[in-house]
This record gives C-alpha cells, sequence and structure tokens, in this order.
C-alpha cells in the first residue's frame, strides 16, 4: 500500500477516525459560518436602519 | 476589571480589533494541530489508529465542561450584579458549548464502537455528558422562550446554575462508579500519564478550540449587541411621526416589538 493510501486506511479504521474528524469539522465549521453570516446581517440591518432614521429626521 | 469590561461600548471597540486576531490563530493553530494528530502522532499499541479520535474528543469534552462553567459564571454575574454584558455572554456562548457536547459526544460513539464494542452504553460519565448537553439544550430553548428577553434570560440563568452540580459529577464519574470509559490521564494528580508525542497535539487541540471558543463568543455578543441596537433603533424610528408616506416599512416592524 503506498504511503498516502495507509494515511487514508487509518489502520482499517478509516470509518470511524475520518466520520469523527468529519463530524467535528461539520458541526465546529457550520456554527462558524452560521454566526459569521448573522453578524453580516446585523451590520446591516443598523446600516439601514439608521439610514432610515437619518432621512427622516 | 469585570467592572472596566463590562461597558457595552469599549466591549465594541476592544472585540472588533480582538475577534479577527483570535480566529485567525484558531485556524491557524486547528491546522497545525490537525496535521500532527493526523500525520505526526504515533498509533497507539494497544488502540491503533483509533487513538486519533482522542484528540479531537478529548478537547471537545474539556470545552464542554469549561464553556458550561462560563456560561454559569456569567450567569450569576447577571442575576446578582446586573451586568449589561454578562447576559449577553452568557446566551451568546451556550449554543458554542451545546456544539462542543455534541462532537464530544459523537466522536466518542465513534471511539466506543471499534474499541468497546458498542455505540453508547448507559453507564455514569457517558450519561452525565448527555444530561449536560440536554442542560445546554434547555439553556438555550428556556432563553428564548419569552417574547420579553430578560425573562427569559433571568428563568435560563437559574437553570445553568442549578445545573452546575452535573459538572462535578462528570469529572469524578469514572472514579465514583465503574464505568467503560477510562479514568482521567492529563488532568489528574501526579501530573498527566500520557506520552509527550500524544500530549502534545492533544494539548494544541484544546488551545486551538479555546481560541475557536473566545473568537466565536466575541462574534456572537457583537451580534446581539447589534441586533439590540436595532430593535432600539426600531423603537425610537416610531416614536418620530413620518415625515411622508410610503414609509411604514420601519414603523410597522414596531409591531414585532413587545
Amino acid at each position: 500500500m503506498t504511503e498516502i493510501g495507509a494515511f487514508f486506511a487509518m489502520g482499517g479504521y478509516a470509518g470511524f477516525v475520518w466520520s469523527a474528524y468529519g463530524i467535528a469539522a461539520a458541526v465546529l465549521g457550520g456554527l462558524s459560518v452560521y454566526s459569521w453570516r448573522r453578524y453580516r446581517d446585523s451590520i446591516v440591518t443598523v446600516e439601514r436602519l439608521q439610514q432610515d432614521l437619518g432621512r427622516r429626521r | 476589571m469585570i467592572n472596566w469590561l463590562a461597558n457595552p461600548a469599549r466591549f465594541m471597540r476592544l472585540s472588533a480589533r480582538a475577534a479577527p486576531w483570535c480566529g485567525w490563530a484558531a485556524a491557524f493553530v486547528l491546522a497545525v494541530g490537525l496535521f500532527w494528530s493526523l500525520v505526526v502522532a504515533p498509533p497507539d499499541y494497544q488502540q491503533g489508529d483509533t487513538v486519533r479520535i482522542m484528540y479531537v474528543h478529548v478537547p471537545a469534552a474539556w470545552m464542554a465542561l469549561s464553556v458550561y462553567l462560563f456560561v454559569a459564571v456569567a450567569s450569576a454575574i447577571a442575576l446578582v450584579w446586573r451586568h449589561p454584558l454578562a447576559e449577553v455572554a452568557a446566551r451568546a456562548s451556550a449554543p458554542i458549548g451545546a456544539a462542543f457536547t455534541f462532537v464530544c459526544l459523537a466522536t466518542g460513539s465513534l471511539w466506543g464502537r471499534p474499541m468497546w464494542g458498542a455505540w453508547w452504553v448507559w453507564d455514569a460519565r457517558l450519561t452525565s455528558v448527555l444530561i449536560l448537553f440536554f442542560l445546554y439544550l434547555g439553556y438555550i430553548a428556556l432563553a428564548n422562550a419569552f417574547d420579553d428577553p430578560s425573562r427569559g434570560g433571568r428563568a435560563a440563568a437559574v437553570l445553568a446554575l442549578v445545573g452546575v452540580v452535573n459538572l462535578p459529577i462528570i469529572k469524578f464519574s469514572v472514579d465514583w462508579w465503574n464505568t467503560l470509559h477510562q479514568p482521567a490521564s492529563v488532568m489528574r494528580i501526579g501530573g498527566p500519564r500520557i506520552a509527550i508525542s500524544m500530549l502534545a497535539p492533544l494539548l494544541i487541540m484544546a488551545v486551538g478550540f479555546t481560541l475557536l471558543f473566545v473568537a466565536l463568543l466575541m462574534v456572537r455578543m457583537r451580534t446581539a449587541l447589534n441586533e439590540r441596537k436595532a430593535m432600539a433603533l426600531r423603537l425610537n424610528a416610531g416614536a418620530i411621526p413620518a415625515p411622508r408616506p410610503g414609509r411604514e416599512r420601519v414603523a410597522s416592524a414596531n409591531t414585532v416589538v413587545p
């Protein structure tokens, strides 16, 4: 077996090891992306409301 | 120190600079940690390559416990001293803690199947961590259950404080009861009992997870403060009479605010 193949095979436990790292990456990465998008949205909302308020004054 | 940090305007100024630094530091440290965990660290002489699951599982478990402690301390400060940022911090961190707890449970299950022969067993350690996960979910549900955010916040803060009793149960469950889960190997009296080649990636991943937590916490707190500001602006907009027709959009947004 090649060195790369052995790396991905994880000594025969590929399914368990890669699933564990995959779930961790998906959950923590997903939370990071969600939190970041909501943050951008909150900035846009505040700016829009401030503009609206400014125009009405 | 807490008083000084509890000023939301000061927090916004500081976190605007600190959050990106923490985020990039987390990405860098986690990249190093992943390389070390998956490539550099040796396979275990008994467990083979499944031991690599440890480098995600154990730091996630540490984060699950320490983030809960953070939620509880912030809740206590919010209840007793009514610091404006404490409740925001508790609310912002609970979903992060829940995510770490889920990662801990899922990776533990994927480690248990090849090593114990079972995805799940109802022993003291696993059950008490599952309860921790439900405590997080209960906190999040309660914090968002009321139209008036401050009422939900207080109820959730009380739940967070009561749930602290679960933390020592989790920590000492492996000593108090017969359990399939192995006892502590790193945070034990007499120092860590784990080879340095495995301790190094474990600690690097723990530092990476901590940095990720701090970065996410700041981003989520900034989001919450922005959303509060938006709510105040909407109320403010409703108080000023509209100068011309066609601008009811902002005023009508008021109706969702109790």
